[in-house]
């Protein structure tokens, strides 16, 4: 049972996949268990593997026992044994706070929407999982193409157009991706990552090497939305439908970052990325500009999705621009940041799904009061809020203490320059909400829907949303605050020993 | 000069995948009808399809089915399998699995296009924009 976790941790899901999708036709009551068990089975299984790797180091699983450099293998160590629980813990505690939504919402197409969820959940897994780059290709498709769909289902009309555009830019860097894997597999003859880094560093000094990882990296970047490819992204995340981006945008962006750390650290190897190119510097430059960019272009946004989106942008900055900077300081709070960005956006957008249930949309006018009428919730978002801004002892300060102490060791100034300017902009953005939701006076468009049985008399009544959505944003409120305390022994226990040593 | 002539020449197929990828690249950029997009959409795809057939491929080459085999014939011979005379199929088996992929890709982009023609009842990208501004 347990050699066969890492079988099970992508079948689950992927099986329930079918089976939701058999029994949408039969009897569509089936469908939400199923989904909740697959869920439920993949979270199982990765915590199990993450007590292994722990205990006794890396797993290997072969499918059909081909021995890796002919068949498919998912090795999992700390570093996706961390990132394997956080997709299957973020996936499986979205479900039941989205489900009110998705009933009320999704109407007949419960069942599609439910067995898409699973695959994208089964692609994000298989993603994190895999050892082998040709098949991280498919599975990075198959979870593109959920996420394509997925996001196209959102009822304001505007989302098949921005969907469309995420195709068109999906596939270029997929492509992309897949020519940098042929460029390897001619110089190499093996797909297997192990192999692969076992044999280039005897053809290092090759250029194909190195157009092999420009288009590998390029079209990860692409993927993950950095900056200046990032324009499908706040269209796509905003029009969709939010039970869908709640669970999008924390994973998708970071299981892709994930993937450029792994080629970075398992393929090509840190040695020759930081030694023998000489890219780093300006891929910090790049990055501090993501960061700045993402950041002034959220300052200008007036609908909450919209701004949360383009906070993510600037996030993604931080990571991509903390693993560049090549130090310990700087990869080990690149790898912290992105388990506690992807809980920190998780928490955002669960808050804005709960107030998106109430409201009829999330511009901030609409927003006026909403502390008297949603004191839960956005006791929620106001946490989630001042872990991005970063203060302790929420997680988000210790990633970027990391961050700051990396980039002064590497006397990357800019990127130093950077993260203080964007901490400042998301306080304002954030205390811009916390004053319009605070100090304003009640919005009288507030209470569509469930207003008229309340009547204006009791304008400050409380209406939250339903109950399951209120626990699971304690939950992964608090949650935020007890990452931020445990992360001392986050960093000791799985990602410095991922770190190599080599490094300042 | 006959240096570089003969330098494309002898690696054509190259050559050919970045003509293809480019021409798909600029019909994604350029045109401004939907359809036109995915159609230079799969001609990029297509591109690095046939990169990776050209370079299983050997001259003088057969395909990797091993004539003669022990097992079969009650008589066969036995002789030395030598890897130079039979082509790299594992680019070929790989690029049926991106096939699908791309096939896959180009239905749900089909399917998310015949949505924005049902709103907008257009897929000209202008008139999209315009209309978009409009409301």
């Amino acid at each position: 049972m347990m050699t066969q976790l890492p079988a099970i941790l992508v079948a689950g899901p992927f099986l329930a996949a079918f089976a939701v999708s058999i029994f949408s036709w039969l009897d569509s009551r089936y469908c939400y268990p199923i989904t909740l068990l697959g869920l439920l089975t993949s979270l199982g299984a990765s915590l199990g593997l993450l007590l292994q790797v722990t205990h006794t180091g890396p797993v290997h699983y072969t499918f059909a026992g081909w021995e890796p450099p002919f068949g498919i293998e998912l090795r999992i160590d700390l570093l996706n044994g961390l990132v394997l629980v956080l997709v299957s813990g973020v996936a499986f505690l979205n479900l039941p706070a989205s489900w009110s939504m998705i009933r009320r919402d999704m109407h007949e197409k419960r069942g599609t929407f439910l067995a898409l969820y699973l695959l994208l959940v089964t692609g994000l897994l298989g993603v994190t999982a895999t050892a082998d780059l040709f098949n991280l290709y498919v599975l990075i498709e198959i979870t593109s193409l959920a996420s394509y769909a997925l996001l196209a289902m959102g009822n304001s009309g505007r989302s098949p157009l921005a969907s469309l555009n995420y195709v068109y830019l999906g596939v270029i860097g997929a492509s992309f991706y897949l020519l940098g894997v042929g460029y390897l597999y001619i110089l190499t003859g093996s797909l297997n990552m192990g192999d692969v880094a076992a044999l280039l560093p005897s053809i290092a000094s090759s250029q194909a090497v190195l157009v092999a990882f420009v288009f590998l990296i390029v079209g990860v970047l692409i993927k993950m939305a950095f900056f200046p490819l990032h324009i499908w992204l706040p269209n796509a995340y905003t029009f969709a439908p939010l039970a869908a981006s709640r669970v999008i945008a924390p994973l998708m962006t970071k299981v892709m970052i994930y993937v450029m750390i792994r080629l970075m650290i398992s393929v090509f190897g840190l040695e020759y990325v930081f030694e023998t190119l000489d890219l780093s510097q300006a891929m910090v430059w790049l990055s501090s500009l993501a960061i700045l960019a993402g950041a002034v272009m959220a300052l200008a946004q007036n609908e909450l999705k919209r701004m949360l989106s383009y906070i993510i942008v600037a996030e993604i900055g931080y990571m991509v621009g903390g693993f560049w900077l090549g130090n310990q300081a700087g990869i080990t709070g690149a790898i912290l940041h992105l388990i506690n960005d992807a809980l920190m956006t998780f928490c955002l957008f669960l808050a804005a799904g709960n107030l998106a249930y109430k409201l009829k949309d999330l511009h901030f006018e609409s927003l006026q009061g909403i502390f008297r009428t949603m004191p839960l919730t956005m006791s929620g978002f106001t946490l989630a809020g001042v872990s991005i801004i970063g203060v302790p002892p929420t997680c988000g300060f210790f990633s970027k203490w990391y961050l700051l102490l990396g980039s002064i060791e590497a006397e990357a100034y800019g990127f130093l320059i950077a993260l203080i300017v964007s901490s400042l902009i998301s306080a304002v953005l954030f205390f811009r909400i916390f004053e319009i939701g605070y100090f304003e006076p009640l919005h009288h468009g507030h209470g569509h829907g469930h207003g008229h049985e309340h009547g204006h008399g009791t304008e400050s009544a409380i209406a939250e949303a339903p109950p399951t959505m209120v626990i699971v944003l304690a939950v992964v409120a608090l949650g935020l605050i007890a990452v931020g305390l445990a992360s001392g022994s986050i960093v000791n226990e799985w990602i410095l020993p991922i770190v190599p040593r080599g490094l300042m | 000069m006959a240096e570089l002539l003969s330098e494309i020449v002898d690696k054509y197929n190259y050559w050919l995948y970045i003509i293809l990828m480019m021409i798909g690249l600029y019909a994604m950029i350029v045109k401004n009808n939907l359809i036109k997009k995915l159609v230079g959409m799969n001609i990029f795809q297509t591109a690095i399809i046939l990169f990776y057939v050209s370079t299983g491929y050997k001259k003088d080459a057969t395909i990797p089915i091993i004539e003669n085999a022990p097992g079969h014939g009650a008589h066969a011979t036995h002789t030395a399998i030598e890897a130079s005379q039979y082509m790299n199929p594992l680019p070929h088996v790989l690029m049926l699995t991106a096939i699908v992929v791309s096939v896959a890709t180009f239905g749900v982009a089909l399917a998310l296009t015949l949505r924005v023609y049902q709103n907008y009842q257009t897929l000209e990208e202008d008139e999209i924009r315009m209309r978009l501004r409009e409301r």
